[in-house]
Formats: structure tokens, sequence, C-alpha cells
């Protein structure tokens, strides 16, 4: 079995509403709303000003630090003013406000659908154009791309990843990807494996893909160094640590990062967005999001400009069903709920699942019965219920010992609890909790 | 009968051994202790809730006995009186020390603040605010899901239903920190409870701009200004959009209250307002619109509070329409709401019913 | 459309309940308990039914009025908690003894605790015990399977497989035992006995069920066997005069019961993959000891009571695998 050996549950697949739906643009907006922080690490610092003409692909908010990445426009128009604005889940966040003109590209991006398979830039300047361009984690973690690539003095990459498991039900807009551009996502891995000074890559794609499967490994076959893995379903494969273990059988020890074991791990998305920096200078200002659930009436992948409304989005896709319960930003195990659907598309959002009323209510917990399931289903080789009451009764330093700080928060254990016991909502509280515990004293050691 | 002689006899001298043993090994371990932390231990309450900064109560009573003074060490739950008697023990000087009492300070109820979407999770508020802003518009509201209530072990403060907010007893309350230190949004405030227990709060912490925040919330503040420089005491600074009065500079002059234009700040605890009968006031507005006058909202929003905690109160405004005249125009919906605040679970503390002569000035 | 719904991740549950898994061990015992009816008759059915109905009916009382909590019997669990008692006890005894059982097991076993999930013995086995120790002669008389030609109450009783053994080892003749039948006593027959003593198949074939439905885990079933097997055959072979084979105390007694069902009981048994192996070691030893050298012929039902007793200790000190725990491996090369 090519899996990952710890934990894991089966959770139905629902990619039937989307899955083979071709990727399809949804209409610019009138108005685009760009959030300055879209990713891991610092805000982005606005670059322009209110009444600055732009075109798309335009630089409009630099980096706020090495940890973070620029912002760049993903329309032309005239800046209307640099505000805040409200995110899905109610809290305020910095944004330019570009009202929309015509679409004009900047004239350094090539636009032509042609493959341009060849990258001769130097491993520095691939990681360079990559940084400048804003590529950040597509699968959902936003993590710089740049920053990886840069491992730290003393670690040596070993092998790229490559994640095209898209373990998350409903979500197909990474199986599309695969579908529509393996051409470019192979230069694409080309180009990663250049940049990071490595011969090996290995396609980890789930077997419920096989035509994905296939599509890759013609490819693949044709070039050297490059394998796809057909990988046995089961959540959380998707998961960076779960993934390096079911592909090269080594697991990133706790509190340490993939290059401990020599692995790079990019989602097939990041890898697409890469191929369109390094060959064909676009920054990263759409990307493609799966629109589904069991009463949308348009489901489907849509390639959308960032600062698209949501609302908007949902409009394409049939408008929102009356019976809609929850919109959640991801998949159902790890995406958030969300409160409004005015907050526009950006780098962080993968998709929207809408589930109906019946379904997003959670019933009434029950008292844990010991049954253990939890302890079986962690990825993590954790004691959920053990942390999930050490949570209610506040003993952090009971949480510490028994690695709270390992939790990948994938949603499995409640997922499997018989009970309905809301073990993660316990959990991720006592891991925010213990991390800040940690920070204080890692803060007042330095001193 | 030789058995039960045997038997007593072993049964004698084992015990008589095992006693032995015991005695020499309590006198060779025992530990030295200052008689005086016994002496303390028994004057302090005995709640072991942390208030004072030290593990226990115990804790404190070693730290008293180590402290060259008592300048720095305060017992919130046995006050001042306690303090006295530990001092006294101890052979120090006593310290008094301000009352204080726990401060929640939110007032978006469920009518001012609408919901606009649905909470299905874990009823815990620090979860909720991890999550994201809340059920209403304003990321900075009380959340109602109760850790304040949980964190007290006076049974002093409990959620009110009607407004969804939590309510401090004012008669339980020790002020001892834990539902302050609970509330994952720093809503609730250690305050002094001042001279009859009277005290002026800024019931806001909304750090939105003004509009933002009154969208939210009909009671938010909006961060103008105008009570910052009504304030003759220089008490009030207006930081991030929102107002804060300082208490220990506060004299309870009561202006602040009338020029704040949503009616966030509070006089807890006071007496119904004297207004001038002779002001012209525009046609009676129906109750549901109070946050948009100021004038009337003051004195009803003053009367509520007076109310909530001395529903005896309710008397006198009734039987004094003149004092009260602007009140008296919105009185068809008043005694309604002064029913349904009545029937809070917070216990009035008896106050002096004739609260007349005394003008604000004079406190 | 009213107001969005926002809650925490995750949104899909697996849709496992308890009443699901009470219901799957309730079925997989099924094959064991109609065998049970056709041999013993009217007690098994009299019996069975008592147990469970007073199982249900004192849960419901005490949460109701002692512990003014919502009743939970729907999970089912007060359903299985009886019919295990049923399976434990002679199916001649008097229903006021039965229902005297049931109020042990859930009252002092179970509600005790905190109800569901609280207690740390099983409750079916509180109960066995208790009138074991109340009332051991009718304990202790064993019917002979009849079938409905018997009578309930004056059921003709007989010697059970485990007296035998018991005797065979006092007196240190193992002939007491020659004639003991293993065959019969794997498929479906013995002397006299107790429900759950009669088919080792029926009952081993719910337990592929339970496996298949991952209702349990191979961990606790698989150690208690290996290590009766293990204890048993030591002192077989090492020639103690009046042992038994290993066989033989396998396919006797509530071994198999006890091994599949009852010390598979959620709440009481250990949560951790190690632990649970210990905890199987420990009930098989103190199984063969008992049945060796203690005053009792069956002792499964002390055994796991005893390892019940040590699963705190388990949970604590044998902790499930950490990821990132394992040594790095070569990459596969591409």
């Amino acid at each position: 079995m090519t899996t990952f050996k710890i934990g894991g549950v089966h959770p139905d697949d629902n990619k039937i509403y989307s899955a083979g739906c071709p990727i399809t643009p949804v209409d610019l907006p009138k108005q685009a709303i760009i959030p300055l922080s879209q990713h891991i690490g610092a805000p982005a610092v606005p670059v322009v000003q209110k009444g600055d003409k732009v075109k798309v692909g335009q630089l409009i908010a630099q980096a706020g630090g090495f940890v973070s990445a620029p912002v760049h426009s993903p329309v032309s128009g005239t800046i209307f003013k640099i505000d805040s604005t409200i995110d899905a889940w109610g809290m305020r966040m910095p944004a330019i406000f570009i009202n929309v003109e015509g679409d004009e590209w900047d004239e350094s991006i090539d636009r032509s659908e042609k493959l341009n398979p060849v990258c001769r830039l130097s491993p520095k300047e691939i990681v360079e154009k990559i940084q400048n361009a804003g590529i950040v984690g597509l699968g959902g973690a936003c993590f710089p791309t740049h920053v990886k690539l840069t491992p730290p003095p003393g670690k040596k990459a070993e092998v790229l990843i490559v994640n095209g498991v898209e373990c998350e039900p409903y979500l197909t807009c990474d199986h599309q990807l695969m579908l529509e551009k393996s051409e470019e996502i192979m230069v694409g891995i080309e180009i990663l494996k250049k940049a990071l000074g490595i011969e090996q890559a290995i396609i980890g794609i789930e077997k419920n893909k096989p035509d994905a499967i296939e599509v890759m490994d013609r490819l693949a076959s044709r070039r050297i160094g490059v394998t796809v893995l057909p990988l046995n379903l089961k959540y959380p494969q998707g998961g960076e640590k779960q993934l390096i273990d079911a592909c090269i059988g080594r697991q990133v020890p706790s509190g340490a990062l993939p290059i401990e074991v020599g692995a790079v791990v990019d989602n097939v998305a990041t890898i697409y967005a890469v191929y369109e920096a390094v060959q064909k200078n676009k920054p990263l200002i759409d990307r493609v999001m799966t629109v589904t659930g069991k009463s949308v009436k348009k489901p489907g992948n849509y390639l959308v400009r960032f600062g698209t409304p949501l609302s908007q989005v949902l409009e394409v896709a049939g408008g929102i069903p009356a019976d809609t319960g929850k919109i959640i930003g991801g998949g159902p195990m790890m995406g958030r709920a969300m409160s409004n659907v005015e907050m526009p598309t950006n780098k962080r959002v993968s998709g929207l699942l809408l589930l109906p009323e019946d379904e997003s209510v959670r019933p009434e917990p029950q008292n844990c019965i010991r049954c253990a399931k939890c302890v079986q289903a962690c990825p993590m080789g954790l004691e959920p219920y053990l942390l999930s009451k050490q949570s209610e009764y506040g003993l952090w330093d009971e949480m510490e010992k028994h690695n709270v700080m390992d939790c990948i928060e994938c949603g499995c254990c409640q997922f499997t609890c018989p009970s309905f016991r809301p073990l993660l909502d316990y959990v991720r509280m006592g891991k925010a909790t213990v991390g800040g515990i940690l920070r204080a004293r890692a803060a007042s050691q330095k001193k | 009968m030789n058995i039960l002689v045997i038997s007593l006899i072993t049964l004698g001298v084992t015990g008589l051994l095992a006693a032995l043993i015991l005695y020499f090994v309590a006198q060779k371990f025992k530990v030295e202790e200052d008689p005086r932390i016994d002496q303390v231990v028994e004057v302090l309450p005995g709640a072991n809730c942390g208030g004072c900064g030290f593990a226990g109560c115990r804790a404190l009573a070693e730290a008293c006995v180590k402290a060259d003074n008592l300048d720095s060490i305060n017992c919130p739950v046995g006050g001042s009186a306690v303090m006295a008697q530990v001092a006294d023990i101890l052979g120090m000087a006593a310290v008094a020390s301000e009352p204080k009492i726990a401060v929640v300070r939110c007032n978006g109820t469920c009518e001012a603040r609408p919901r606009t979407n649905r909470y299905d999770g874990t009823q815990n508020c620090r979860i909720v605010h991890n999550l994201y802003a809340g059920e209403t518009g304003c990321p900075f509201g009380c959340l109602g899901c109760g850790d304040c209530v949980r964190a007290c072990q006076f049974d002093a403060i409990h959620i009110n239903p009607t407004t969804g907010l939590p309510e401090v007893d004012e008669e339980k309350c020790t002020a001892c920190g834990a539902c302050a230190k609970a509330c994952p949004r720093n809503i609730i405030e250690l305050r002094k409870k001042g001279p009859k227990g009277r005290r002026m709060v800024v019931e806001c912490v909304n750090k939105d701009k003004g509009a933002v925040a009154r969208k939210a919330c009909l009671n938010a503040c909006i961060g103008c200004g105008k009570c910052q420089k009504v304030c003759e005491f220089d008490a009030i600074t207006v930081e991030n959009n929102v107002a804060y009065i300082d208490f220990t500079k506060c004299r309870l002059c009561r202006k602040c209250e009338a020029e704040c234009p949503t009616g966030a700040i509070h006089a807890v605890n006071f007496p119904p307002r004297k207004e001038k009968p002779a002001e012209p006031k525009p046609a009676p507005k129906p109750a549901e619109s109070k946050p948009a006058e100021p004038k009337p909202v003051d004195a009803k929003s003053a009367e509520q509070k007076v109310a909530e905690s001395k529903p005896v109160e309710a008397q006198p405004v009734e039987v004094k329409p003149a004092e009260t005249q602007p009140a008296a125009q919105v009185e068809p919906t008043k005694p309604q709401e002064q029913q349904s605040v009545e029937q809070k679970t917070v216990e009035p503390k008896p106050v002096d019913p004739t609260p007349s002569a005394e003008t604000e000035s004079k406190q | 459309m009213e107001n969005l719904i926002v809650a925490p991740a995750p949104h899909a549950h697996g849709n496992d309940s308890v009443r699901k898994n009470m219901l799957n061990v309730i079925i997989a015992l099924m094959p064991a308990y109609i065998l049970s009816i056709v041999a013993f008759g009217w007690g098994a059915l009299i019996v069975s039914l008592v147990s469970v109905c007073s199982c249900v009916l004192f849960e419901y009382l005490i949460a109701r009025y002692v512990l003014k909590q919502e009743p939970t019997i729907c999970d089912l669990s007060a359903v299985l908690t009886g019919l295990l008692l049923a399976f434990n006890l002679p199916s001649n005894l008097p229903i006021w003894i039965v229902i005297i059982g049931a109020l042990i097991a859930i009252g002092v076993g179970k509600m005790s605790f905190g109800g569901l999930g609280n207690n740390p013995f099983n409750p079916a086995l509180v109960g066995r015990v208790f009138l074991l120790i109340s009332f051991p002669v009718q304990m202790t008389t064993w019917p002979r399977p009849l079938g409905f030609a018997g009578s309930y109450l004056d059921a003709e009783t007989g010697a059970t497989p485990l007296a035998a053994m018991k005797e065979a080892l006092k007196s240190g003749d193992a002939s007491k035992i020659a004639d003991l039948d293993l065959m019969s006593t794997f498929t479906g027959w013995l002397e006299a006995g107790s429900m759950g003593e009669l088919s080792v198949i029926l009952l081993l074939i719910g337990g592929i069920y339970l496996l298949c439905t991952k209702t349990i885990t191979w961990h606790i079933p698989v150690s208690i066997l290996c290590s009766v097997f293990v204890c048993a055959g030591l002192l077989y072979w090492c020639g103690y005069p009046g042992a038994a084979t290993p066989w033989l105390h396998l396919c006797t007694g509530g071994v198999v019961l006890g091994a599949i069902f009852m010390a598979t009981d959620y709440v009481t048994s250990p949560m951790t993959p190690w632990g649970q192996i210990i905890y199987g070691i420990g009930i098989g030893i103190i199984v063969v000891v008992i049945r060796t050298w203690g005053a009792y012929p069956e002792g499964m039902s002390f055994a796991i009571l005893i390892m019940n007793a040590v699963v705190p200790l388990l949970n604590m000190y044998l902790r499930p695998k950490r990821f990132g725990e394992v040594k790095k491996e070569e990459p596969k090369k591409a």
C-alpha cells in the first residue's frame, strides 16, 4: 500500500460535482480589491497611491521582508483607494482598491499559449524571479515559495515532491490543472529542480485520478529524474509531512521543516504559477478555484483574477442555492466557513464549497466512550481525546508534553469521533495557547 | 483465653512500636517554619483564587512574612480589612487600597448589535475568538459564550440571556481578576469601585473607525473625542478610535456622559439625573431610536443603570415627574424596560432612596 | 436564505456513532445467541430478556431521576450490557437475581461513575461477579442444554467442562478430562454451562464481523488468545499434573467470549495499541493462573476486572508511536 503509515481517514470523495469541468475564466470585476496580506509572513507594502494608473501584472505592493511576497495588480485601471476591507471572517484587512478599466497587460508578459520549454536562467536567477513574481504556495498554506527554495545553511534538498494529491473532498482544481496544463507543469518541475540543484522529482497523485496519473506519467517517462507515484487514497495524504512519508518513506521530525529530511514539497498549482512566472514573465495574478456543492447549479473549476468579489464568482456558478447552510473556503476537512461573501478572491482561497443546511449543523456531542478511534485516526500519532480534555481543563504543560504542537489540524479525529465531540476545536485552542507560551518562553530566554 | 491474651499483647506491642517509630521520624524530619505563616493563613479568606498574584493563600502568607513591608502585597478578596489584620500580626504598617470591581466594557446587546451569521461550534469564547470576528459585525465585542462565567470562583458574573452580555454582581465580585484573564478580547477590566459604587465607564473597546463601529453596533464608541474635550480633569484619552476613562483621574462629574452621541459612556450606580424642565424638547421619538437623541438617552441609560442595581429607585423616578421631565416623555415604554431589567440576576445594593439634594458636582 | 452558519473545521463527519458500534456488537452476538436459545430453551430466553429490559430500565430511571440528565438509552449500550450479562449467567437463574445483577451492573458498574464513558470496570462483569459472590450456589449450578424440552427454573443441571478441568488439577489426574470432546466444545455443545460458553465457532464468526466493520481492532482478542494458549501450553507441555491442553483451555469457559466481546469494551480497555497488547497478555496470564491454582474454575471475569484496574497505567506509559520517530531511510531511486 503506497500511502503514509500512521492514521488517516476515508471521507467521501464528492468530487463528482466538479470533476472534469474544464477551466473556465470568470469575467473581470468592476472594482478589484486586492488584500496586502495573501501569504504567511509580513504583509506587503503598497508602492502605488490613489489615482495611479496600473496595468495587469504591475507591481502594486512590495514584499514586507524576506518571509513575505510582493503583490501585483490583477487588473488594469485606476487606483481608487488604499484602505481596509473586511475579510470573509469579519476581520479588517488592508487592501488596495482598483477601479477596473479594460484589460491592458504589462508589456513584458508573454500572453501566448505556446509552451516555452527551455529555461536558461541560473538557479539564483530563477529563485529571484519567483520571488519577484509573488509566488506563494497555492495548496492552502500560502508560504512564500522562494523561501522554500532557499534552504537554510547546512541543509540540502535531495528530492522535489510534487503535490498532485488533492486529498480534500469536493476540490478538483488541481486535478483539472494536471489534465489541461500537464506540459507546463512538467516544465515548471524542471525549473524547480534546477533552482534547487537536485535531480529527482516525485509527483504524488492519488489513485482516484487515473487520467491525471496517465497524462503525467506519459510526460514523465520522457524525462530523466521525474517519476509519478500513484498513491492509495487516504486523507490527509496531501499534508506535507504525510506526503513525504508516502513518497520517500521519511518522517519529518517533530518541530522541524521538510528540508530536514531533504524534501521540498510544492503543489501543482504553485508549480504552474512558477512556469508562468519564469517562462512567461507573468506574476501571480490569478488562479483556478473549484466552486462546488450538492446544490450548486453550475459547479466547476473557474479561473479567477484576484480581487474579484466571491459573490461574483458564486453568481457565475449559478448563484447561492436557497438551502445553503455553510460557504466554506477550501474543502470540508480543513476549509474555513465564511460569514460573508464580499471578500475578494486572493492567493489563499483555493475553492468554495457550499454545504446545504442539513449538512451544516453539528449533532449534539455526547460523552467520550474511550473507543480510541481518534487515536487510530490521527496521522501524527497523537491522542486527541486526551489533548482535548487537557485543553478543556487548561492543562497547558501537559499538552506540551503530549506533543500538541505536532498537530496539523487535519480534522481526522473529529471526523471519526462516534460521540460527535468537538475534539479539534479544543486541541486547536490548546495549540494556540501553548504556542503563545512557547513564544513567550523563547523571547524571555533570549534576553 | 490464652489466645486472646497473646493477641492483645502482640497487637499492643506492635502499636506501641509503631507509635514510637512515627514519633522519632516526625521529630527528625520536622520542617522548621515560621509560626506566623500559619497565623496569617488563618485570617486570609482561604479562596486560593490567585487574585493576589500568588499561588494560593499559603503562598501569599509566606510572601507577607518574608516581605519588608506590605506595600506591594494585597488580597483583593479580603480587601483592606484582611490586610489590616495581616499587618497587625506581622507588626507592619497597614496598607489601605481602593476596592476594585470587574467591569465589562461592552454594551453590544442583542438589540444594538445584530447578528450577521449563526455560530454552530463549541460555545467557548476563546475558540470563537481564534476563529473569526464573531456572530456580529464587531470583531472586538463580547462573544457571550461565558468563559468569564466559568472562570469566576465567586459566582459573581453571569450572562444575561436578554442582552447576551455578562453582568457583574457588585456584592459578590472580589476583583480577583479571573474573568479579566479569561476574556480573550480583554473586555473585562478591574476598575475602582468608586464612592458608593459610582463609576464612569466607556462601555466599548471597538478600535475600528467610527462609521464602521457604529454600523456594527448602535452603542459603539465612535472615537469622536467630544468626551475628551469636555473633561476638565484630563481623565479621558481617545486612542485607536476608542475613548478610555482613567479611573484614577475621573471625578465623576458626568459631563462626558452628557456629551457622548452614542451613549457609549455609562454612569454606573448614580441617582437619576435632575433635568431642567424648561429646556425645549423635540417631539418624543419612539424608544427604539434612542441612540440618536443625546438628552433623553442619557437620562434613560442612567436610569437603566440605576434600575439595574436598585429597582427600589424605580419608585422615586415615577413619583417625581418634575425632575425627570424628558424621561416622562418616553414613559410608556420605560416601565416595561425597567420590568425586564429588574428580572436580572444581579442583587440590588440598598442605597438611600433620597438622592435629590445632591448634585453631581458635589461628588 | 438565513444567515450563513460558521463553525470551526472539520465540516464533515464519518457518520460513525455510538449506536452503530453497539448495534454491530449486538449483531455479532446474534449467531451465538440464537444457538443458545435453541440449546437452553426457556431459561435462555427469559434470563436474556429480563436482563436486557432491566438494564435499559435502570439506566433510564437512574439517568432521569438520580443524575437528572437526559437518558441515553438510545445508544444501545445498556442493551449490550444486558445481553453480555445474560451470556455470563446460568440460564436457570431466578428472575429476581437477574434483576439484582442488572441493577448492580448498571447502577454501580456504570451510572455511579457518571454514565457511559466514565466507568473504569466492565459493567456486565461487575454485575456478574457481584452475583457470583452474593449467590454462589445459584451462580454455580449450571443447566444442561436440553432445549425447550427442559424447564426454566427446575432445569436439569450438570458439571461444566471447567469443573471437570478443576477436578483434574486438584487431583492431578488428567483422566477426568479425557472424555471432553474438543470438537463439540468448539462447535456448540457442552455438558452444562452458560450461554456464552456454548459455541466457540459462532463467537469467532461474530468476532470476524466486528473486525471487518472496524468495530474492534485485532490487538486485544489476538493477544488474549495467544497468551492463554502460551501459558496453558507451558503448563501442559511441562507436564503439570492434571493440566488440560491449551486448545481445551481456549474452547472452554469464557475465554473466547471474553477475548472478543468483554475485554474489548471501549470504555474499560486501553487506548493505545501496545497498551491493548499488554492488557491482553495480562488477562491471559491471570486466567490461566486462576484456573490452575485459584479457587474458582473460571477466571475470565476476574482477569478482565483486574486488568481494567491497570488500564490507566497502560494508557500513561504505553503511548502510540508519534510521527517523526522513525530513522531516516534511503530515498527510492527514480
